[in-house]
């Protein structure tokens, strides 16, 4: 999921990635960077996802250096429009609908239109969001979502409005779990976060997670 | 020990032993025959004048144009060949719309400037095909303001803040060096382009129209002909000049 606040975006992802019921990776980074500024969270197919992620990369990437006049700067940083990343995402998306398995969910800040959240779902359409939820365990906290989100919410806000999200989502979905990983992007740059099962909220009167020693 | 004659102005893809291209050169000699164009950015757009030269009076004034707007925010204006000029309009047309339609935005005016001068470059690298025989001034609108383009015939492309292409291009380039590209608006850029554009004519040919396009803050970014009730009395105005002058001398 992906949230718009004052003036930046969170994005929030659960870590769990499945073969059928076997649990493949339980720590996996489902949020990727797209360039400096845009990032991508994917949901469906990993391997449909991290092909399109790298696509996606790669033209935006390649547009950037040309459009910039100065070329890349190696200690800069590549970055893009966040309204054109998403459409690159959604072409690729809706050109090869019939073959892809890609929720994706595209994210960031830059300096023209500031924060911006775009999801591009299933079939490639296309929406720009006050916030946006995908997934399998988006279904159980869109009520949630929309009860509670409030526009212009501090950073520290959105970062809890997001990790309570997930911890519901990963609480009541069997295909969610493990860690939930933040990444705040704003005007001033990126900065990621981690939040172990033993530091996640409870919800609905689950057991509390065991701390290991 | 080259030249006209030696064979090596045959085709694009034999250099002379000097090092030239000669068909790409004859392409540029085309260019320069056709009616001027002038091109300025001033400190609120960009304005394109042409000197069209009307070769018979059963044309009807205003149809030909020379200035092609090529999107909402962009166009063009060129010299040399227009049938050719008409094809790169319509290539640029199609690169801005595959743009829009590819990264969802306008093409910003660097892309776009430099697609056309690829564009070009391609039509003199092959035998089977022929340069083009005409170069282009590209007027643009985009997220960091108004620019000013020349895309030549060979393919070169530069950014510039005053150019001129076609006939007396050089007398043209005296001028505008003299104009305050960074003071002037564009509602004065027009005046002094007919100045020049009139002025510049040689008399030999007969009928021209003076055709004014441009892209500013007055016409909301979008790339349309100077309104008449601008252009005329600009145009009239360097008509009693160039008469001035020419009683003068």
């Amino acid at each position: 999921m992906a949230v718009k606040y004052a003036d930046g975006v969170v994005l929030g992802a659960d870590s769990r990635t499945s073969t059928g019921t076997y649990v493949a990776n339980r720590a996996s980074d489902k949020i990727t960077p797209i360039c400096e500024n845009v990032w991508m969270c994917r949901s469906g197919s990993a391997a449909d996802t991290q092909n399109v992620a790298a696509y996606v990369s790669r033209l935006a990437q390649e547009h950037a250096v040309s459009v910039s006049s100065a070329g890349a700067d190696a200690d800069e940083g590549i970055k893009c429009d966040v309204k054109l990343v998403a459409n690159i995402t959604q072409k690729i998306a809706y050109q090869n609908k019939d073959r892809l398995q890609a929720g994706m969910i595209i994210a960031g800040y830059d300096r023209k239109l500031g924060p911006q959240v775009y999801g591009i779902p299933l079939g490639g359409a296309m929406m720009e969001n006050p916030f946006t939820v995908g997934g399998s365990g988006s279904a159980y906290i869109y009520g949630w979502c929309d009860d509670t989100f409030r526009e212009n919410m501090s950073k520290e806000e959105a970062q809890a409005w997001v990790k309570r999200a997930i911890s519901l989502a990963i609480a009541r979905d069997a295909s969610s779990g493990g860690v939930i990983r933040l990444v705040t992007i704003d005007a001033t740059g990126v900065s990621r976060q981690m939040i172990q099962p033993i530091e996640q909220p409870l919800c609905d009167e689950e057991l509390p997670a065991v701390k290991r020693s | 020990m080259s030249g006209i004659g030696s064979g090596y102005d045959l085709s694009t893809t034999t250099y002379s032993p000097d090092g030239r291209v000669f068909q790409v050169e004859y392409a540029g000699k085309a260019v320069d025959a056709g009616g001027l164009t002038v091109g300025v950015k001033c400190v609120d757009g960009v304005v394109i004048a042409c000197e069209k030269l009307v070769p018979s009076k059963l044309h009807k004034p205003g149809t030909n144009r020379r200035t092609r707007a090529v999107a909402r925010h962009a166009g063009v204006g060129g010299s040399g060949y227009t049938p050719d000029l008409a094809a790169v309009a319509d290539r640029a047309r199609a690169e801005c719309a595959n743009y829009k339609s590819f990264y969802g935005d306008a093409i910003p005016g660097k892309v776009l400037a430099e697609r056309m001068a690829h564009y070009y470059h391609l039509f003199t690298l092959y035998w089977s095909v022929r340069p083009f025989g005409c170069s282009t001034l590209l007027g643009c609108k985009d997220f960091d303001g108004y620019h000013l383009y020349l895309v030549e015939q060979n393919g070169e492309c530069a950014k510039m803040r005053g150019a001129c292409i076609g006939k007396g291009k050089n007398a043209a380039k005296t001028e505008v060096e003299k104009l305050k590209l960074n003071e002037i608006t564009c509602a004065e850029a027009v005046k002094e382009l007919a100045r020049i554009v009139y002025a510049t004519h040689d008399v030999k040919d007969k009928e021209f129209e003076c055709e004014m396009s441009w892209v500013c803050d007055a016409s909301d970014g979008e790339f349309v002909r100077v309104p008449e009730d601008i252009a005329e009395p600009a145009r009239e105005a360097a008509r009693v000049a160039a008469q001035g002058d020419a009683m003068e001398s």
